[in-house]
């Protein structure tokens, strides 16, 4: 009897993805390293009989520059940061989603569906969203960390055990909601302030690094490092005695989101793709591998149990405002890059 | 005997001994961590779990087993293809550098065989990836084969130079006045003469291809990973025991074919 | 060592000369296409007017260049003065591949000169010992070099328990880390080129100083070391300029806290930049300097054989 439902529920899948129009062949889809986990792939295909070819980059800038170079046309779908779906949105590198393409678009979050980077969720959907602030060890130090002078002004006891994210978006976010100013501002001597404090903050740090954030804190090599909530979640588990810090200035809020790419191969199994990460289920199953949240409803009843009560999830009262990281316009950023290039040359 | 002792007296030097066996535990000081560590219980390199052979079970059950298969395979075949082919072609170009005279253009084919060697990989990997694209390329496996010949093509041929500069030419002029003809000198003398520095040049094209990760992401389009693309983008959230795992298996990979490589040429007594 | 041309040419050998063509011809062939070729579009790209975010606008600039050699402060509308903050990296980069070529050399040329004076049968072991690390992949060797060498790590720790030292030594996210971990991702392209070199070392020449009372060192230093300078040379340049454009080890074990050339350049085109003018004009001074170095050598390499005869 089993037996029977199971090649009955089978075929009426089959049934279902010859249905859709075109719906067998392949998507490609331009992702992250390591942020969907493969049952979820391997599900994907089972229901809807469509491979799903998988590339993997390691940035946002880096996926940038690789479909500019050439790879635009190439790819059906890409996971761009909320900020990078704008950007890309300029640039002309996304496709158009009509009304009543995507089944499941009422799926979304009613606070993520007119995202600041995307209105109307025109080009994309949610993937997973976070935030980025910082951690500190508890077994090196036990005062007040709710303020991001732990990075950029910290106490002797910590003054060269602080690893900073190597991200010039986020640490530049995270330094202008400590000086008190706008992300894109024009006002010189603001920002001629803004250099001196990163110069002069750049004497307390250890190292830069995204790709160790975790270990760095894991290990006690850093007492306090610059890091995304996930990671800071996981890096607990791991046995590190660590607070996710939430500064009363403030600190980066970030959304991952799937996006239809201008002139995609598959853009019929690229919708089917991107309904299928609509629904709460699949949805919950990414957010349970990558400790992040999705911006789908109905998700909360099957999320693992500790992450209905993460720390790092659910900031206290005395938090200041989650912010996105802006776009400036190129004049703008061109200052912003020669800071940055100041910190570190 | 005096002679013997005298000879040997003469090749070794005191010390060289000494910083051969510091020079091997560098090399693999930092690998016997790797392999301690493969049999970590614990999820993290930083802390020490008790022994497990999970990660082992892991890499060939686990859900990621399929690719990390898939993407050794792939990095085998194009490091053995590339470090062949390029190997070749450096062979070739050095004895057109070294055995064919002076030529207006050999100041410039040096240039150009050491060209990949000095553009930052990035820039080659963008910039290959802009030319593929013109020239209506589609990206895969053809197109990391291509570039890896390329980059590999400096790495083969320095150790082959230096070797052929090294070699006296008169046996293959002796040679040539008992009327061999140059095929021959070149397949009878010059070859097995060069096989030094073919070995090296070879080894150092296959590891350069087998560890190459910057211009590999950029041109191997959607679908085709290598070892270090796969490896890469496990590691990104911390070295992982499965990473580990991984790493300590291909040793021993490399351990076996060289123990094999031993014994079958000391029973071939004719090389 | 080579033979005398009669008319006093240069005693290159020209066995082959009439297959010139086609023994250079697949190196042209493959080199130009996948190295030239690129090469020339970077020179163009360095060139041209930056597009925002990545790309470039096909207008003639020179803004790239003058970015790299001027200063025109934070808002860039003061008067230009010469900027050393590239320079400055160009130098800190040259300085740290030069320390781990001299490094690479210390340990590589003994190594190199110990395998090749082993019995036949065993030294394609020895050489296969010295590139089996190289098996595993160089993030994950770079990784384990770090925790080898952290504050708590097992060089610190056991060099505590001998009693050499009372508190860890200070060498992750240093200069000295970046260049062992250069030295390190390298060091078999210094051994097997000055293996091969030496492997076909005549040692009737040794014999020979020895016979006239030349110390061994002497001996190392006046007939092996020019004998096997092909190979040596080889060597260095095969570790040098890698070391040059390379930025995981000065990343992950240097902390990332100053650009090198390699993490400069990356920046341009991976990261927040997006300057490919920019980068590509970076690449081709980087290019013409260890071009006119590369040049230099060959130039006096063959100054030196015509010398010979």
């Amino acid at each position: 009897m089993k037996k029977h439902i199971l090649t009955l529920t089978t075929t009426a899948l089959l049934a279902f993805g010859i249905t859709h129009a075109k719906a067998d062949g392949e998507v490609v889809v331009y992702h992250w390293f390591e942020y969907m986990p493969q049952e979820l792939i391997e599900k994907f295909t089972a229901e809807t009989g469509i491979e799903v070819v998988m590339d993997t980059f390691d940035s946002n800038e880096a996926m940038l520059a690789s479909l500019k170079a050439g790879g635009i046309g190439t790819y059906d779908v890409s996971v761009p940061g909320d900020y990078m779906v704008k950007i890309m949105a300029n640039e002309g590198l996304l496709d158009t989603i009509a009304d009543g393409e995507l089944e499941n678009k009422a799926n979304i979050q009613t606070q993520w569906l007119d995202a600041g980077f995307d209105p109307g969720r025109q080009h994309s959907i949610p993937y997973q969203w976070g935030t980025t602030s910082f951690s500190v060890n508890r077994d090196d130090y036990t005062g007040d960390i709710s303020t991001t002078d732990i990075l950029f002004n910290p106490p002797e006891e910590l003054s060269g055990k602080i690893n900073m994210l190597d991200s010039q978006g986020e640490v530049m976010a995270m330094a202008a909601m400590h000086m008190g100013m706008e992300q894109c501002s024009n006002d010189r001597k603001k920002l001629q302030a803004l250099n001196d404090m990163l110069e002069e903050a750049k004497t307390h740090w250890a190292s830069f690094n995204s790709d160790t954030a975790k270990e760095v804190l894991v290990s006690g090599d850093a007492s306090v490092g610059m890091i995304y909530s996930g990671f800071s979640a996981k890096g607990r588990e791991e046995g590190a005695n660590i607070e996710y810090a939430f500064p009363t200035q403030g600190f980066v809020a970030w959304m991952d989101n799937v996006v239809l790419l201008k002139d995609a191969p598959n853009r019929e199994n690229a919708l089917v793709f991107m309904d299928f990460l609509l629904e709460p289920e699949n949805a919950a199953a990414v957010t349970n591998y990558a400790r992040y949240a999705a911006g789908v409803d109905g998700v909360s009843d099957m999320l693992d149990e500790e992450l209905r009560t993460l720390p790092e999830g659910n900031p206290p009262a005395s938090a200041g405002p989650a912010t996105f990281i802006e776009v400036c316009d190129e004049q703008t950023q061109a200052v912003y890059d020669q800071i940055w290039t100041n910190v570190k040359k | 005997m005096a002679g013997l002792s005298v000879k040997l007296d003469v090749r070794s030097y005191s010390g060289f001994k000494a910083v051969t066996f510091l020079c091997l535990i560098i090399l693999y000081a930092p690998l016997l961590v790797v392999t301690i560590y493969s049999f970590n219980a614990s999820n993290s390199i930083a802390s020490w779990d008790g022994f497990s052979v999970h990660w082992y079970v892991d890499v060939f059950t686990g859900p990621e087993s399929a690719k990390f298969k898939r993407a050794a395979w792939n990095s085998f075949a194009i490091a053995l293809i590339a470090a062949t082919v390029s190997t070749m072609i450096a062979t070739l170009a050095a004895t057109g550098m070294i055995r064919a005279g002076k030529f207006k253009l050999r100041t410039l084919s040096f240039g150009l065989i050491s060209l990949p060697l000095m553009v930052p990989e990035i820039v080659t990997a963008v910039a290959t990836l802009i030319f593929f694209n013109a020239i209506g390329f589609e990206r895969g496996f053809a197109t990391i084969i291509f570039a890896h010949i390329a980059f590999c093509i400096p790495f083969a041929y320095l150790p082959i130079a230096a070797r052929m500069q090294g070699i006296d030419e008169t046996v293959e002029q002796a040679a040539l006045d008992l009327y061999a003809t140059r095929q021959q000198v070149f397949t009878r003398i010059l070859l097995p003469l060069m096989t030094p520095g073919i070995i090296s040049g070879f080894l150092l094209a296959f590891i350069v291809s087998l560890d190459d990760f910057i211009i590999t992401n950029f041109v191997k389009g959607a679908g085709v990973e290598t070892l270090p693309t796969a490896i890469f983008g496990a590691v990104k959230q911390g070295i992982k025991p499965n990473i580990m795992a991984i790493s300590t298996l291909l040793l021993s990979v490399s351990v076996v074919m060289v123990t094999i490589s031993y014994f079958v040429s000391k029973t071939d007594k004719t090389t | 060592m080579a033979i005398s041309a009669p008319d006093g040419e240069p005693a290159v050998s020209n066995t082959y000369h009439k297959s010139r063509t086609w023994l250079l011809l697949p190196s042209w062939v493959v080199l130009g296409a996948l190295s030239l070729v690129p090469a020339i579009l970077m020179l163009v790209y360095s060139f041209l007017t930056k597009e925002f975010r990545g790309g470039v606008i096909w207008e003639f600039s020179l803004a790239a260049y003058d970015q790299f050699f001027f200063d025109r402060g934070l808002f860039g509308d003061d008067s230009p003065t010469l900027d050393w903050t590239y320079i400055a990296i160009f130098w800190r980069s040259f300085w740290q591949a030069g320390a781990a070529t001299l490094l690479s050399l210390a340990i590589g040329f003994p190594t190199a000169y110990f395998i090749a004076t082993r019995p036949v049968q065993t030294r394609a072991i020895w050489v296969f010992l010295i590139t089996i690390p190289y098996w595993v992949n160089l993030l994950i060797r770079t990784v384990s070099m770090k925790f080898l060498l952290r504050d708590e790590g097992p060089l610190n720790l056991s060099l505590m328990a001998v009693g050499l030292i009372d508190s860890p030594l200070q060498i992750v996210n240093t200069n000295l880390a970046v260049q062992l971990g250069l030295f390190y991702s390298y060091l078999p392209f210094m051994v097997l080129p000055i293996y091969a070199a030496v492997e076909r070392y005549d040692f009737s020449l040794s014999e020979a100083a020895a016979d006239l009372y030349a110390s061994k060192w002497v001996t190392l230093h006046r007939i092996l070391l020019p004998v096997t300078k092909p190979g040596v040379i080889a060597g260095c340049i095969l570790v040098f300029v890698p070391s040059l454009g390379s930025f995981l080890a000065p990343d992950l074990l240097g902390g990332a806290k100053n650009y090198m050339i390699g993490s400069l350049i990356e920046e341009q085109f991976k990261g927040n930049a997006g300057n490919w003018p920019f980068g590509a004009a970076a690449s081709m001074i980087l290019l013409t300097i260890v071009l006119v170095i590369l040049i230099a050598f060959a130039r006096q390499q063959s100054r030196l054989e015509r010398g010979r005869v």
